[in-house]
């Protein structure tokens, strides 16, 4: 076993935080433009992020990760949940855990107990990503202005999350409910994916939940 | 815009998600020092130009980010088959050449 440095990289509620969104002020915006919107977005800020690589057809791999968060890893193109603990399919060897904001360190140690051994890679990637969800029954007229990809319930049931092209960017869509979107977005680009969400949201209406 | 079928994510997806990444199956010599110049040049630069049947590397950057295989023919932009790195070709320039014997020889001349 090599030495990995695992440390606690969350500063903590006592440490100033800023989000990814922090200067468009969305809670200002709150209770502000049309009632009945037809899209709510919520920033879901100060997440933990992990990506977790290793062999999928490894059964002390499955069997370990399946130990460590009690989520069975998912297929290709599908995301699992277990309360607010998600686990993402990204590539063949690669997946994407969120968990609640100041877990992160408790999880990838965890994770890394019931993997000792096995060639592994955890990352926290925290803040480097933000995930912005969208909810609402013109949601998906939002997503077809934006994505080539199919999001029509016949090819984008709720469970699915594909990584995709999304205006002039790319980033990962996930549908968590029959009108609940969430968007995977990189950090640095939170301020054009907000651009791009006012403008595209605007003729159904937004409304912003803190 | 093509569709292109990537073989880890199990769907076809548009071409803007992809990047092509030049031809595919170039072994690296298993022993760089042991090359003469013209070997490592011919590893390092010269590529195939074929007029059809072509094995590509390509890279689906926007999904989930690996590089697989494409079999192309370079003169209709067709997609034959997609494959992972490892995997053979089920489509090559001689199974071709004997199912489509069409093929022009002159320069110029029209297909």
């Amino acid at each position: 076993m090599s030495a990995i440095n695992v440390y606690q990289q969350n500063p903590g509620a006592d440490a100033k935080a800023q989000s990814p969104l922090h200067h468009a002020d969305l809670a200002s915006l709150v209770g502000k433009g049309r009632n009945n919107a037809g899209v709510t977005l919520r920033e879901k800020k100060f997440l933990g992020h992990l990506t977790l690589r290793g062999d999928g057809h490894d059964q002390a791999f499955a069997g370990g990760v399946h130990k460590a968060l009690g989520l069975e890893l998912p297929v290709a193109l599908t995301v699992v949940a277990n309360g607010d603990t998600s686990l993402q399919w990204v590539g063949p060897d690669e997946w994407l855990l969120i968990v609640p904001g100041g877990q992160e360190f408790a999880v990838e140690q965890k994770l890394r107990e019931a993997l000792d051994g096995q060639h592994i890679q955890i990352v926290n990637v925290s803040g480097g990503q933000s995930l912005l969800e969208l909810r609402g029954p013109n949601v998906r007229e939002v997503l077809m202005k934006s994505t080539s990809y199919d999001v029509h319930p016949n090819n984008f049931p709720v469970g699915k999350a594909v990584g995709t092209v999304f205006a002039k960017s790319q980033l990962v869509i996930r549908r968590t409910g029959e009108d609940t979107w969430e968007l995977v977005v990189r950090r640095s680009f939170s301020d054009y994916w907000w651009l791009w969400l006012q403008d595209a949201s605007a003729e159904y209406g937004l409304a912003i939940e803190a | 815009m093509l569709h292109i079928f990537c073989p880890h994510c199990g769907e076809l997806r548009s071409e803007e998600e992809f990047h092509a990444s030049g031809q595919s199956h170039i072994a690296r010599p298993l022993d760089p020092a042991s090359c003469s110049d013209q070997e490592w040049g011919e590893y390092m630069f010269f590529r195939d130009n074929p007029r059809g049947i072509h094995h590509e590397l390509w890279d689906h950057v926007a999904g989930c980010r690996q590089y697989f295989n494409v079999t192309r023919d370079t003169v209709t932009y067709e997609i034959l088959e997609t494959y992972k790195i490892g995997e053979k070709p089920q489509v090559t320039a001689a199974d071709k050449q004997e199912a489509a014997p069409v093929i022009a020889k002159g320069q110029g001349e029209k297909v």
